[in-house]
């Protein structure tokens, strides 16, 4: 099986941003990198399911040219090769745009099965997986937690707001994996020297479209100074005081 | 101004408020809001709907790409400008491949929504909420999810209902859905959320927030990072930039830091209390109410006084 699992290269969940000069985009010195929480998750999934069936996994990214070191990473953790759409121009392109060029890109490399991350941990659009699978008229099962794929079918269980929901698929298609689903393992010693050997295919992106111009960018509004109401259970009755008529939330 | 479509979700034969909302959002917007309910019951929900008109989608499964496409075909059929749903679980699964369709980007989990010029202008928090967006939309339709317990919701209504049928071209069916327990509220979706950090110091000790919670009568446990990846709590729960972002009416973060990761997924709540051992810690810095003391001391007569100014009613 084909196995394409696609990885981004977002801000670290301890990074605190900073606005930049411009007012518009997120100061680079005050943020450092890793794979989005998400995606490694559906990386492994990929793998397991080549372990289990065979098969070939790429990793797949589409942003700056450092996300190379994202990528070793998946080399490292079972992909047999990698393939990296370089886009300087990644901050002004939207999740559409990034789905169309994504898709385009795992149809060409013959992609049976698209695995991705439930969401992105910088801009939280969760977006590009359903919407590949939209362009491209695939089946797609989002946050997924338990998946068994056997001769060209799927069955996926998510977490839905009414309780887990279980679909029946044909492949092609998409999955966006929720934490739980598979546990990411880490690089051993020997996955770090074989990726020295595996290929990172780049090649640049095809040009941004950008339908969300980001127009201001700010911290969120400051909280109201709070204040300490005591110290200890002697100190509840005050807080629930507080609560019923100071802050009418009880 | 332009027409705009919204995905009315309903649950034991009512509207959700959620959904409430966003057609809330969508009326100060436009005085052309044209609502669709889909699912076993539709036609009754959508006739208490306050909408220019509302179409049931009616004998369909729950496919998400099936509902994708009725929703894009609604918008071509109305000309409408803009497609919003409330940011649930069905409205996150089922926007991005409607807004695809439609050749259009996907606003997620939008905090403010406004019309610019022909256009709109929508706030969105980035990074989970670390820092806050405005974006200026140039799709051919703005579609958008809006968070839920931030806009103000449409009151009842009368809607016309116009009946269309479902699509059943599905490319992944539904076989089932195991139904959650019917008294478990989801932290995203609790009017309070009692959450737990590693100052809790073992998973048994979760027994105390339940406690509290159930004293509540509409409260959801929730949970850090730190507890979550120790396997005290499920994945379902936790609260942060891992986990799920909530906006409750009240926030109680019980021996929890408040590192960043946690704090974007909470900062929007109305009212937070934080009770922690440490007084320098820093969730205290983001809280409008603080106890300084230990948890276990604390939380038994916490939860005796909340039920009983819930018993006073």
């Amino acid at each position: 099986m084909n196995l394409v699992a696609c990885v981004k290269r977002v801000p670290t969940t301890d990074s605190e941003p900073a606005v930049g000069a411009d007012g518009i985009s997120i100061d680079p010195a005050s943020l450092k990198y890793e794979a989005s929480f998400y995606d490694p998750v559906a990386l492994e999934q990929a793998v397991q399911i080549k372990e289990a069936s065979g098969g070939e996994v790429t990793a797949l990214s589409m942003g700056p040219g450092d996300t190379e070191k994202e990528l070793r990473e998946c080399l490292a953790k079972g992909a047999d090769k990698a393939v990296l759409l370089k886009d300087d121009g990644w901050a002004a392109r939207d999740a559409l745009s990034t789905a169309r060029a994504l898709s385009a890109k795992a149809t060409e490399l013959g992609a049976d099965l698209i695995l991705c991350g439930r969401i992105a941990t910088d801009r939280d659009n969760a977006s590009v997986g359903p919407m590949m699978a939209a362009l491209l008229g695939w089946a797609c099962v989002s946050d997924v937690i338990e998946l068994s794929v056997e001769g060209g079918k799927g069955l996926a269980k998510r977490e839905g707001d009414e309780g887990i929901e279980s679909y029946e698929f044909s492949l092609p298609a998409v999955i966006t994996c929720q934490k739980g689903l598979v546990e990411p393992r880490y690089a051993g010693l020997k996955g770090i020297m074989a990726a020295k050997k595996k290929p990172i295919d780049t090649t640049d992106a095809p040009a941004a479209e950008n339908q969300a111009k980001v127009v201001s960018l700010s911290p969120p509004p400051a909280r109201p100074e709070g204040r300490i109401v005591g110290e200890g259970p002697g100190a509840v009755p005050a807080l629930i005081e507080a609560l019923r008529n100071e802050a009418k939330a009880l | 101004m332009s027409k705009i479509v919204v995905l009315v979700e309903h649950s034991g034969g009512a509207a959700k408020r959620a959904s409430l909302e966003a057609l809330g959002a969508a009326k100060t917007l436009s005085g052309e809001v044209v609502a669709v309910v889909h699912g076993e019951g539709a036609a009754a929900v959508a006739g208490t709907l306050d909408a220019s008109a509302a179409i049931a989608l009616e004998g369909a499964g729950q496919s998400p790409d099936g509902l994708a496409n009725d929703l894009a075909s609604v918008v071509r059929d109305q000309g409408a400008k803009a497609l919003l749903c409330a940011a649930t679980g069905t409205g996150r699964d089922v926007m991005p491949r409607a807004a695809a369709l439609l050749e259009s980007t996907l606003f997620s989990d939008c905090t403010g929504l406004e019309a610019a010029g022909d256009g709109f202008r929508v706030t969105r928090p980035w990074l989970a909420g670390k820092l806050i967006a405005t974006l200026e939309s140039s799709a051919p339709v703005l579609c958008a999810t809006l968070r839920r317990n931030t806009f103000a919701p449409a009151d009842p209504g009368s809607a016309t209902v116009t009946s269309a049928d479902a699509s059943t071209d599905f490319k992944a069916v539904l076989k089932e859905i195991a139904a959650k327990a019917a008294d478990k509220l989801d932290v995203s979706e609790a009017p309070v959320v009692v959450s737990g950090g590693r100052g809790l110091q073992a998973a048994e000790h979760f027994s105390l927030l339940e406690d509290l919670a159930a004293a509540f009568g509409n409260a959801a446990v929730g949970a850090s990072r730190a507890v979550v990846d120790a396997g005290w709590r499920p994945h379902g729960e936790q609260v942060g930039q891992t986990g799920k972002t909530v906006s409750p009416g009240l926030y109680i973060a019980v021996g929890i830091s408040g590192q960043i990761q946690h704090s974007a997924g909470m900062k929007t709540s109305k009212v937070i209390v934080a009770i922690n051992k440490d007084k320098d810690a820093p969730i205290f810095k983001i809280a409008d109410y603080g106890l300084v003391g230990d948890a276990f001391e604390i939380l038994p007569p916490l939860t005796e006084a909340v039920r009983a100014v819930r018993a006073e009613g």
